[in-house]
Parts: C-alpha cells; structure tokens; sequence
C-alpha cells in the first residue's frame, strides 16, 4: 500500500484504512523512503529529543545576555515564577513558557539546538513536549513518537506552503511549529488522528498574519517570546480539537490560506528587518553591522 | 521530505535558513571545489544581505567552508578560524533579481591545484538548500543525497557510457541531470545515487577522456 500523502485528507485515510496513527503512518512512509530499519529511525529521533531536552536545560541556565543584547535570562525568570506560589494558571502553564524561552535563548547564544521546523521555531514542539512530560506519562520513546506525529504535520505544510520566515513570514515558522506541535499533543494523549489534524489546523489558523520583523535581524525579538507563548498556544488549540469543537476550515484549507497570505505579505516584513518592530526607534538601535570580511580590511 | 528534514537538522543557532543552510552551501561548495578552499568571494543576495549578520549568516558560511557540520560549535568562531588558517573571505551585498530566493548567495572560491567554482544556491527554509548554478550550469542539487557531479566534454554518447558504468556495478540512480551552455562545448551532469558513490565508480569515470573533473559529495549533514 502506497503511503504518499501530500494533504491531510490523504494522511487521515490511511489512518483510517491501516488502523494506524499519524505518528506511525509518518514512521512508516520514513522507513519506506529511507530503507533504514524501524529501530535506527526511531533511536535517531529519540537522539534529537535529547537534544531538545538539553537545549532547555542549558537555556534554563542562562543568566547573561545574548551577544546582542537581546534576549537572555528570561526563560530562568519564568521558571522561577512558575516554580513561585500561586502562578497565574498553574505552574505548568509558565514552565511550558519557561520552555519556549529556554530553547530560543540557547539559540541566540550560538548552542545547539534541533530546528523544528526552523531555529527560529524550535522552542515550540520541544516544550510542547517536555510539558507533557512533566504532567502526563510521557516517556522518551514516547516523545520520539509524538515528534513524528509532528513530522507528519510538518510534510503536509512542506509539500503545500514553507517553513521559511523570508518566503511567509512567522506564520510559516512559528505558525507551523505550533501547529505540528498542537497534533503530537493530541496523539500522545490518546487523542484521534482526526483530533490531531484538527489541533493542527485550530493552531495555524490563529497564528494566520504573523509577521517576522525581527529586530536587527536577530533572531531574539519577538522570537524568543513567540516561542513560550506559542507553546502555550498549542495546547490551547489541543485542547479545542479534543474537546470537540468545530473546525470549520480544514487544515489543508488553512494551509492553502497561509502560503497565499506568505505570498501577499510585504517583503519588508518577511526577516528583512525593514518594518515592523526591527524599525521602531528602540528597534533600530539594534541595526546589525554589514558582513565582515577577513582578513579584516 | 524526510522526517528529519522537518525534525532537524541539529544545528547550532540562530537560524536555520540563515546559519544551518548557508553552513550546508559553504560545506556543499568546498565538496564541490574538491580541495581547500585558499579564498572566497561571497555575494549576500536578499534577506542574506539585509540580516546576514544577525543570522551569522557570513560565519556560517565559513564554517562550511572550513568542512563544519551545521551543529559544530566552532562556527560562533569561523571567520577568526579562517582568518587565521590563511582562508581569505570577501562579503558584499549582490542582486540576484527578484526571481531568486531571497535567501540566496553566490560563491567564487579559488582552491589548490588551481581550482576554481562558482556556486549560486538558495537557502530555502528548515536547513534545506537549493542549488541555482553550478560554474554557470544550471543544475538543482538538494545535497540529501550521494552525489556525483562530472564536468566534461559535450559528446554523443556520454551519458549511455556513464550509466553503463553505474550498471555494471549496480548503483541505482535516483535523478541525473545534464546542463550545458552551448552546443559541444563543456557541459555537466549531476548524479543523484541511492548509496555512496563506489571507489570503482570513480575509477571507471576517471579513466573517461571526456570527464574534465568530478567531485563526491555525501549527503549533507
């Protein structure tokens, strides 16, 4: 049996006809096109959650700024508060920020990180994730599962509109990462691939318009706290798609949606840092200098 | 799309449009110069040239350049690094038109042996790359696979003697392609495989009068 899919419908029917879930249908089409046995894919993956794990860890360890100046040390301050008495809807909502933050920060700070789908996204799925962790049995194998129900989500953007903040702006960064994160929520709780899909398409369609103007072109403002805040994001789409609520515009029309307002956006607010935040008056200040040559001349 | 090209690559930051994937165009060109690259000129084309430098975009493609892997540390330190081992790196702002990418870049670098290349590639999002042109032929390269690339001479009959070469040895060939700029003239094909390409392989082809050159290039990290 064929196991192509370039759009949700195709993905949520041979869920259906295989009795399978999308993370495993993902697994499935990795292992046909790759040729590599079930166990190297699945340790890989597990390797690359490792490397979430610690990228939060290490950002949860900041305490300097960037070399720019921007970012640095906030991931900490949330964790604190979250760890705090009484913290505005629970601890696990400012942890899961805490999270978001600590990946971004890692990533300004020059460390290693797993781009999911990008850099400037990666503190979504990952915090998603080790959220879950904290408050559900989700072990590590199981969190490599969900990152293909992730995976899965994230090829149906691929195939149909792109990741990159230049060609869509953070609708296509951040807005993906939620999305894929918003369905491995889904399915690593127990939810229906229909559920997940709908969690996807809930979580891209209100991130619809985002633009990325980072300022001084680094990425930091506004990416370090889009990160947080859009992990949260995804729970909340998660949990309108399990709770049943209507998804009136399917996520392959969200999809269709997001690369059409990707190709009407303005250039200058697609990570060229000419509108936007980066050309407030605090934002220029932080006017990156041109490339340097070397030796230096 | 692999999985893991939407889960990764592991990287070190900022960004993986602008520091992953313009390391994995350095990392791609030195494959292709086949040797060390001794000096660059590199033309910063869009959203490359406008924030390139936040991005460590220009060390990035150093890095490359030194055979860094995207999530090598080292690249925070790339240009002090080729600095240093005496790799000179000239950056300026080009325009590639308003068709190409704007996360694209054109490469000239000059190795031993009096090699020369030049490569236009874009950087199109999550890490993956494109390439535009290769020494002025337009090929589209993806570096996820093994790769072969031949220059050589524009005969009839060229391309049935190289896949009688991947036959004998049972090398499956995923995509191959064949760019010249004019007829009978200099042309090149690009050899995408299934698996690495086979020390035999390279014999064969290297005893072909009509191949100028080839280079090997792995799957990119």
């Amino acid at each position: 049996m064929s196991l192509h899919f370039t759009k949700a419908a195709e993905l949520l029917e041979l869920c259906e006809r295989r009795g399978e879930s999308i993370s495993e249908v993902t697994l499935q089409r990795e292992i046909h096109e790759s040729q590599l046995a079930r166990e190297i894919i699945l340790r890989r993956m597990k390797e690359y959650f490792v490397i979430m794990r610690d990228s939060v860890k290490r950002g949860l360890s900041i305490e300097s700024l960037s070399p720019s100046g921007l970012s640095g040390g906030d991931a900490r301050k949330l964790a604190a508060y979250a760890a705090g008495e009484a913290p505005l809807l629970g601890a696990q909502f400012a942890r899961t920020m805490a999270y978001g933050f600590a990946v971004l920060e890692t990533n300004a700070a020059f460390g290693r990180i797993v781009a999911t789908p990008t850099a400037g996204s990666a503190g979504v799925v990952p915090a998603s994730l080790l959220s879950l962790q904290d408050s559900h049995a989700l072990d590590d194998d199981g969190a490599a599962r969900a990152l293909f129900t992730a995976a899965g989500i994230g090829h149906i953007i691929g195939a149909n509109a792109c990741f990159s903040g230049a060609q869509g702006g953070c609708q296509a960064e951040v807005g993906s990462a939620s999305s894929m994160a918003a369905a491995a929520i889904v399915e690593a709780t127990g939810g229906s691939p229909r559920q997940a899909v709908d969690a996807a398409a809930f979580a891209l369609m209100n991130t619809l318009g985002l633009v990325c103007d980072p300022v001084g072109g680094y990425v930091e403002v506004p990416c370090v706290s889009r990160n947080g805040m859009f992990a949260v994001h995804s729970f909340l789409a998660a949990t309108m798609a399990v709770s049943g609520a209507r998804c009136v515009i399917p996520f392959d029309d969200v999809v269709i949606a997001m690369h059409d307002i990707g190709r009407r956006m303005p250039r200058a607010l697609k990570e060229t840092s000419e509108a936007g935040l980066a050309t407030t008056p605090s934002g220029l200040r932080f006017r990156p200098a041109p490339p340097r040559s070397t030796p230096a001349t | 799309m692999s999985a893991f090209d939407i889960i990764g690559p592991p990287m070190i930051g900022p960004s993986s449009s602008h520091t992953a994937g313009a390391a994995r165009i350095g990392l791609l060109a030195r494959y292709l110069l086949g040797a060390v690259p001794e000096s660059a000129v590199i033309g910063l084309h869009g959203s490359f040239a406008a924030t390139g430098t936040g991005h460590a975009t220009d060390r990035a493609l150093a890095g490359g350049l030194l055979g860094f892997s995207p999530d090598d540390e080292r690249i925070a330190t790339a240009l002090d690094l080729a600095a240093a081992g005496g790799m000179e790196i000239l950056f300026s702002s080009i325009d590639l038109g308003d068709s190409v990418h704007p996360n694209s870049t054109r490469l000239e670098l000059s190795g031993a042996c009096s090699r020369h290349l030049e490569l236009v590639a874009s950087s199109v999002g999550g890490g993956s790359i494109e390439t535009l042109s290769i020494d002025g032929f337009s090929v589209r390269l993806c570096g996820q696979l093994d790769t072969l690339v031949l220059w050589h001479e524009d005969r009839p009959g060229f391309l049935s003697h190289v896949t009688a070469i991947f036959a004998a040895v049972e090398a499956n060939i995923a995509t191959i392609r064949t760019a010249r700029r004019h007829r009978a003239a200099e042309a090149l094909t690009a050899v995408e495989l299934d698996a690495p390409v086979l020390p035999e392989i390279s014999g064969l082809l290297s005893r072909m009068s009509s191949i100028l050159h080839q280079a090997c290039i792995p799957p990119l990290p």
